[in-house]
């Protein structure tokens, strides 16, 4: 640092009293010059640090807890038709000039047109249902399938995974058989197999999921595993006759567990997009049920006469992929801060 | 004194990391003469492998934020030099020597074909006349079989073979220097002996003048005719192999010399660590950088960082110890003025 | 010699790892020796000669193939009850190379030193605890005020004492050291080592001291084993060993540890072995170092060596010094 620079030659005026013994101060060395702080603190400090992670963080929150207000702010519920407000462009008082304003491509304004005194925020479909409801409708079963991905790998994936890698030899290669044969089925027969028995709708992708969406985290713990239960500290353990739960619990896990929260938080915009993509395609959530991809399924078909249609609810799901997405890199950054250079 | 091959002049690297940035090469000198060895000694973190790595360039510029000093080769500040120049002479003029020789082959192509590489590249000889050379160098570093051998892959090789490898890669294009960046420390004893006595070997018949990076103290015996202590980024005694053995000037020298058991030394032969522990060059304290370790540390160590003194043949060192105006009554203090007075 | 001051000893110790189809790695092959009360063995050899493995089994980290294994007059047995097993592991502990990875990341040095005590003294209030791991702390040469910083936060030499310290918890009497001093800078080294030496006095601890670098091993042991192969080849008092090696192992070895000293070192012959260590799935058939052996006789390749005592309290796995003859020393 250059303002410790040290003085190329020493001054005339050190004199000789300089040259005497210093007295040795035993602990000066000893100390260690920062606080304390833990590695989990450090990663929150370094993801706090990143912008982009700090604004997606707040818009998931935001669009989290509109979904959940969202419905009951407007007087329709999803699927409460009235055909009299088909097709009617949003309209938020206050916001016309950014384009809320309830006017048609002509610029005509239908709402005088036709005679409708509330204001469709969103505006509103074919039969008249309200867009704002529906599109937080949406935004609700992605965040569901989202919450249900969540838990899938932490329960699943994560036990399954570390029991596999942590007892080892037979136990783990049977497993490993297991996965093998649940990665080698695509996903989408799976689902289509559950839309016929069952019939297409949250439930069948939530057990499409519970079959295989589990098995990417599952490896990634059993190979984290397999590489901390090498480790000359759970070795350390073990000769300290530490049982075996504490050892994962105390030992293997918390060390896992900056991957495991990387990979949980890459697969939640995965999940979402499977089930709009299932969706968008007819295999997914049917109407009147709304869902995200239910929603674009509806507006491209109308895209050149009611833009708002597809728009709305499109930029809904970007905006959510894009926030995840950005969370988990920043959250990767912040735990393995050696991975980035 | 001849003019040296190589000198570097008060070199500076600092890098950026995460806890800020870090000096961590500040104002080291020295010369390299045709032919000899030059030993670098220090402690992890000491800036011994950065100092060799700016040598050759191989330091990334986003990382190392701050260069300073020269490092003549030839008359020509290489610290200057651009890529491409840089690249012509890395492996032709100077080459280096890792320490794992694990990683420092590719280990999808034959043991030839690299070798041969850096002969086309630098030498521009023919296909027959590069595989030949291969073949040969392979012999001169002691490989069985060179001609069947030039058509295996890295892993067919045992580390120590490998390393044998590294060094007939190194030494293809008759480099003028060879830096080892500790070429022995990744071995067993009894390989590490086959390795020193080839690299020996090797220097007695090409002529290349040596910068060997290592932290063991046996080898610089074994290998060196000059050597340079690092401490903290900077060389705190320089001298030929003799002095620093037995008159060593500096107190972390003289440290380490009795830190170390001698295998000849009877057992009851007390050790004496140096207490503390390496600093922290993110963040550099005024003064002498050992003072914090040093049994012999007076006001002024904490206060000034001590000026080189030197002895007519070449030995240095920068410490306080050595000034007029320190306490004679001091034993140390009395055997290093004795030191730098007699030479 | 006196059964009672023996703390363990090893007989015929054999412990193969499978590797592949039919394949197995000879890690330790008849192994035998005792290390005495308060006694220090070095146990040194090349990467791969199966000194580590020895540790780890004597430690029960492994299950042994055959042999046997007597701590304290008690024969180590897989099938001993936990309350046992978990009583003799106390009284055995291991000190590791690596003072990055020995030390989980994500516990403070509080948690680290006290899991022993957890496990082995569960009566203990938290109060008491805190109180130990801080004599800990200060026994081991560390503040006490580091108590609740996590490793990341320390030197590799503060983190190998507070492995040490970690060992120290359960209160062992007898500590594998697993070249703990490798990793460290020259410099740190003779402290760990003076440590541990202080400590060997303090709490009369018997040490089996692993390290490749025979120097140190010297400096520290009072008798060394030299392991070659799976197998040990020499063990004798380490003044003697260095005075007087029988084994053309042990000379080589010997002699091609440089010694920091000039002089000596360009007037010292040197036996330079050649060749490399062979793989251990598949040593040579007779003396597993008769490839590389500069003494090579016929027999050598066909007939393996027994470890006898070919001087008082020196034992040797080698050919020419076969039967009872003594023969003379090479000096």
């Amino acid at each position: 640092m250059s303002m410790m620079k040290i003085p190329e030659t020493v001054p005339d005026d050190i004199i000789e009293d300089l040259f005497v013994p210093e007295l040795v101060r035993e602990s000066r060395s000893e100390e260690a010059s920062t606080p304390s702080s833990s590695p989990w603190k450090d990663a929150f400090r370094r993801l706090r640090a990143s912008k982009g992670v700090v604004l997606s963080a707040i818009l998931i929150l935001i669009m989290a807890s509109i979904a959940i207000v969202g419905p009951a702010m407007s007087k329709y519920s999803y699927d409460e038709q009235n055909l009299a407000h088909s097709n009617l462009p949003p309209k938020i008082p206050g916001l016309q000039w950014l384009g809320f304003d309830g006017k048609d491509r002509q610029d005509t304004d239908v709402y005088q047109q036709r005679n409708v005194d509330t204001a469709y925020w969103f505006g509103t479909d074919e039969f008249g249902r309200d867009l704002w409801t529906r599109v937080w409708k949406g935004m609700q079963i992605s965040l569901f399938i989202a919450l249900i991905a969540a838990l899938l790998d932490l329960f699943i994936g994560v036990l399954y995974g570390g029991l596999s890698a942590y007892y080892g030899g037979r136990v783990d290669s049977a497993m490993e058989r297991i996965i093998e044969i649940l990665m080698g089925i695509p996903s989408l027969i799976v689902i289509v197999l559950f839309a016929i028995i069952l019939e297409p709708g949250i439930l069948s992708i939530t057990l499409a999921m519970i079959i295989t969406g589990w098995v990417g985290m599952a490896r990634i713990v059993r190979g984290q595993i397999l590489k901390l239960k090498v480790q000359e500290f759970v070795l350390a353990a073990r000769t300290l006759g530490v049982s075996n739960s504490r050892i994962i619990w105390k030992h293997l896990l918390p060390n896992a567990m900056g991957p495991i929260v990387v990979n949980v938080m890459f697969d939640l915009p995965t999940a979402i997009f499977f089930e709009a993509f299932l969706s968008f395609i007819g295999l997914g959530l049917q109407a009147p049920l709304a869902s995200l991809g239910v929603l674009i399924n509806d507006g491209f078909k109308q895209m050149r006469m009611f833009p708002y249609k597809l728009v709305i609810p499109a930029v809904m799901i970007s905006l959510i992929l894009i926030c995840f997405n950005l969370l988990a890199d920043g959250l990767r950054d912040a735990l393995d801060p050696k991975t980035k250079k | 004194m001849n003019r040296p091959i190589l000198a570097v002049d008060n070199l500076e690297v600092s890098f950026h990391t995460q806890s800020g940035i870090v000096d961590a090469v500040r104002g080291v000198s020295f010369s390299l003469q045709k032919g000899e060895t030059l030993a670098i000694v220090g402690e992890s973190g000491s800036g011994k492998s950065v100092t060799a790595k700016s040598i050759l360039g191989l330091l990334p510029k986003q990382i190392a934020s701050k260069r300073a000093g020269k490092i003549i080769y030839e008359g020509k500040n290489i610290l200057e030099f651009s890529l491409r120049k840089m690249q012509a002479l890395r492996g032709a003029e100077i080459s280096m020597v890792f320490q794992d020789p694990m990683t420092s082959l590719n280990p999808t192509m034959t043991i030839g074909k690299q070798l041969m590489e850096g002969l086309y590249r630098h030498r521009k000889v023919s296909k027959a006349k590069a595989a030949q050379k291969a073949v040969e160098m392979l012999q001169m570093v002691g490989i069985p079989n060179a001609e069947e051998r030039v058509n295996t892959y890295p892993h067919q090789f045992s580390g120590g073979m490998r390393q044998r490898v590294v060094i007939a890669m190194a030494l293809a294009c008759d480099p003028k220097i060879l830096i080892a960046d500790e070429p022995t420390t990744a071995l067993d004893v009894t390989i590490q002996a086959q390795i020193m006595d080839l690299m020996r070997n090797l220097q007695k018949k090409t002529g290349t003048a040596i910068i060997l990076i290592t932290h063991d103290l046996g080898v610089v015996a074994k290998m060196a005719q000059k050597v340079a202590v690092m401490y903290a980024g900077e060389i705190v005694e320089t001298g030929p192999v003799e002095d620093i053995f037995y008159r060593p000037m500096h107190p972390y020298t003289r440290g380490l010399l009795q830190s170390m058991p001698r295998l000849d030394a009877p057992r009851d032969e007390p050790l004496i660590p140096i207490p503390g522990f390496p600093p922290d060059l993110s963040h550099p304290q005024r003064g002498c950088p050992f003072a914090p370790r040093c049994a012999h540390v007076m006001k002024v160590c904490n206060a000034f960082f001590p000026l080189p003194k030197e002895t007519h043949n070449g030995h240095m060192a920068k410490c306080w110890l050595l000034d007029e105006r320190a306490n004679h009554r001091d034993r140390l203090v009395r055997e290093c003025r004795e030191v730098s007075d007699h030479g | 010699m006196d059964k009672s001051s023996v703390l363990i000893e090893v007989n015929h110790l054999k412990k193969h790892f499978p590797v592949g189809k039919n394949k197995m790695l000879q890690a330790i092959d008849d192994v035998s020796f005792h290390i005495h009360r308060g006694e220090t063995l070095g146990l040194v050899g090349e990467s791969g000669c199966g000194k580590s493995t020895l540790g780890r089994t004597l430690i029960q980290l492994y299950e042994p193939d055959s042999g046997e294994i007597i701590f304290d007059g008690q024969k180590l047995n897989s099938n001993a009850g936990v309350t046992e097993r978990r009583e003799y592991t106390r009284k055995m502990q291991m000190i590791y190379q690596d003072p990055y990875s020995s030390l989980n990341a994500r516990m403070t040095v509080m948690e680290i030193i006290s899991e022993g005590l957890i496990v082995h003294r569960p009566g203990l209030l938290k109060e008491e605890r805190r109180r130990r791991v801080i004599e800990l702390l200060e026994l081991v040469g560390l503040s006490p005020k580091h108590v609740n910083r996590y490793p990341h936060e320390f030197s590799g030499g503060q983190r190998q004492r507070i492995g040490i310290a970690r060992a120290l918890a359960v209160e062992p009497q007898f500590i594998v050291a697993d070249e703990p001093i490798a990793a460290l800078d020259v410099s740190i080294q003779a402290q760990i080592v003076n440590l541990l030496k202080q400590l060997q006095r303090e709490k009369q601890l018997t040490y089996l001291f692993i390290a490749h670098d025979l120097s140190m091993v010297k400096y520290i042991s009072d008798r060394i084993a030299v392991m070659y192969l799976g197998q040990l080849m020499e063990l004798v008092h380490s003044e003697e060993l260095y005075r007087r090696p029988l084994h053309p192992y042990t000379e080589a070895l010997l002699s091609a540890i440089p010694i920091p000293d000039p002089r000596l070192e360009l007037s010292r012959e040197r036996i330079v072995l050649q060749g490399d260590v062979p793989n251990p799935i598949t040593p040579p058939s007779g003396c597993r170092f008769h490839t590389r052996c500069p003494k090579v006789m016929d027999i050598c390749s066909t007939v393996q060596p027994q470890f006898t005592e070919a001087a008082p309290y020196h034992y040797v796995r080698c050919h020419l010094y076969g039967s009872k003859e003594v023969v003379a020393c090479p000096e």
